[in-house]
């Protein structure tokens, strides 16, 4: 009975700004075990192999959504990724898709916490309310209407998998429109009418041509692609009914 | 941010998107296939008297604008989209060819249809 | 002085890197074929416009093979164009209830799919009478 540990092939894509005109591809032979994850196996890499591999990671348990990465061509969060899946032929590495690579697997990220920014990404009260007045009261039915959308972990998988967002980056993306979403579909928020202009816009929903790869990629079930395109339907009937609804359509 | 004026075409979209979802494949068969071959149908069903009665008649031409011009605005907005997948420039001239065939289809069909009379 | 120098990568031929994308842009090439059948269509309203002849015309061409093996590649297009949309159908419409119940996505999918079914066979069946 052997202990050999099994060993498998890594292929990672380089980028050093400082020394390197374009990415480049570097091979590494990892070994490994059945419970190791490709992270631990970057991990080992840079531990053991190469000290200068770079890459984002933190909680190592699919929940920071700082481990993004593009893994045998396919968005996937490294910590949630096992080397056993592609023994043996093999995995290749490469930084999220759509975005700038900063060094190796580090991308640019200004773009999209930027316009995290502009979605009102936060509960805005409906009408004043003292502490007296207590706590806000929800049913579980009117949980249920945003708990999905709020369990997104802002891993940009869902970028790295929509070609709009590759084609154009004024696009906001999935994963924003899914937590603007989220906002406006909770009873205690009254920003909808605000969020909406965005919505609206070109750069909003109507650049999602309903690819659906941005839900399949999500780690955590948001199912952004949803979230966009009922929004769609919502921004029509705003569009065709907003002179003849008083006020507005807008919940 | 300013806001888009995609509702139209996409709900024209939609809407042929639909129709042609739910009887695309029948009309097809019907037009393209059975009624050619005579198969299952009556060979003679598209003749022109038949096919007068039908568009003379309020409904057959509600029905035959509806199938044609919806069916252009659909094909025509995705076609649109597509061009922008395969990185071609959007503007303008994509803009008129792609739109600017489903209104002229609808106008083609519409002013065929209003003289074959009533 | 900063030595950042982020790489942007090239978009070329993304739809061939994974299958999800081939099957999308298939998707989106039905759209030809239901534009090139309404085509056909309006040729067929604007001959019946212009008399007997110009439409026997239209209905000698519909019968040729060449026309026979359109329609039928036409037929599989429209049946997948059929089946892609009612599975993109449910990404449109809010899943979640004002119960809080969950509304399945296959469940509107087959809904629509079994009124496009119900559709064809009535229409086939009402052209029979």
């Amino acid at each position: 009975m052997t202990d050999e540990p099994r060993k498998i092939r890594i292929d990672v894509l380089r980028y050093r700004p400082e020394q390197d005109k374009e990415p480049v591809w570097e091979e590494f032979t990892v070994p490994f075990t059945d419970d190791m994850s490709v992270l631990q196996g970057l991990q080992y890499i840079k531990d053991e192999l190469d000290g200068t591999l770079s890459f984002r990671w933190s909680c190592r348990m699919a929940i920071c959504g700082s481990c993004g990465m593009m893994i045998g061509g396919e968005p996937k969060l490294g910590c949630k990724t096992f080397l056993r899946d592609y023994y043996p032929y093999g995995l290749r590495v490469e930084p999220l898709a759509h975005f700038p690579i900063e060094r190796d697997l580090v991308v640019g990220v200004e773009d999209f916490i930027g316009k995290l920014e502009t979605i009102t990404p936060y509960l805005v009260p409906r009408e004043a309310r003292t502490l007296e007045e207590g706590e806000y009261l929800q049913t579980p039915a009117q949980l249920e209407q945003f708990l999905q959308f709020s369990s997104c972990i802002n891993c940009m998988l869902c970028y790295a998998a929509c070609p709009q967002y590759g084609l154009d980056p004024h696009f906001t993306g999935p994963g924003l429109l899914a937590l603007l979403h989220r906002y406006n579909a909770d009873s205690r928020d009254g920003a909808s009418a605000e969020r909406m202009q965005l919505v609206h816009a070109e750069e909003g929903v109507w650049s999602c041509t309903a690819v659906g790869y941005c839900s399949e990629v999500c780690p955590k079930g948001v199912d952004p692609a949803n979230a966009v395109n009922q929004n769609k339907t919502a921004s029509a009937m705003d569009y065709f009914l907003r002179f003849v609804a008083p006020k507005g359509t807008d919940k | 941010m300013k806001r888009s004026n995609a509702p139209i075409f996409w709900s024209l979209f939609g809407a042929g998107g639909m129709l042609s979802a739910l009887i695309g494949p029948v009309l097809v068969l019907i037009t393209g296939i059975a009624v050619p071959l005579a198969w299952a149908l009556p060979g003679d069903l598209l003749n022109y008297e038949h096919a007068l009665a039908f568009a003379r008649h309020w409904a057959g031409k509600a029905f035959l604008l509806a199938i044609i011009s919806l069916f252009l605005w659909h094909g025509v907005h995705r076609i649109y989209h597509s061009l922008h997948d395969f990185g071609v420039p959007l503007g303008w001239p994509a803009k008129l060819s792609c739109y600017g065939l489903a209104l002229a289809g609808t106008i083609a069909a519409g002013v065929a249809l209003l003289s074959v009379g009533f | 002085m900063s030595a950042r120098k982020p790489y942007i990568r090239s978009m070329d031929a993304w739809w061939l890197r994974d299958s999800f994308f081939v099957r999308y842009m298939l998707r989106e090439a039905t759209a030809l074929f239901v534009v090139a059948y309404a085509l056909v269509l309006l040729a067929g309203v604007v001959c019946l416009a212009r008399g007997p002849t110009a439409y026997q015309a239209w209905l000698r061409i519909l019968a040729t093979p060449w026309s026979i093996a359109l329609h039928v590649v036409l037929l599989l297009v429209f049946l997948y164009h059929t089946w892609s949309w009612f599975r993109i159908m449910p990404k449109t419409m809010s899943l979640i209830l004002p119960s809080g119940k969950h509304l399945s996505p296959a469940l509107v999918t087959t809904a629509g799919l079994l009124a496009a079914a119900l559709l064809c066979i009535g229409l086939f069946l009402a052209v029979r009478l």
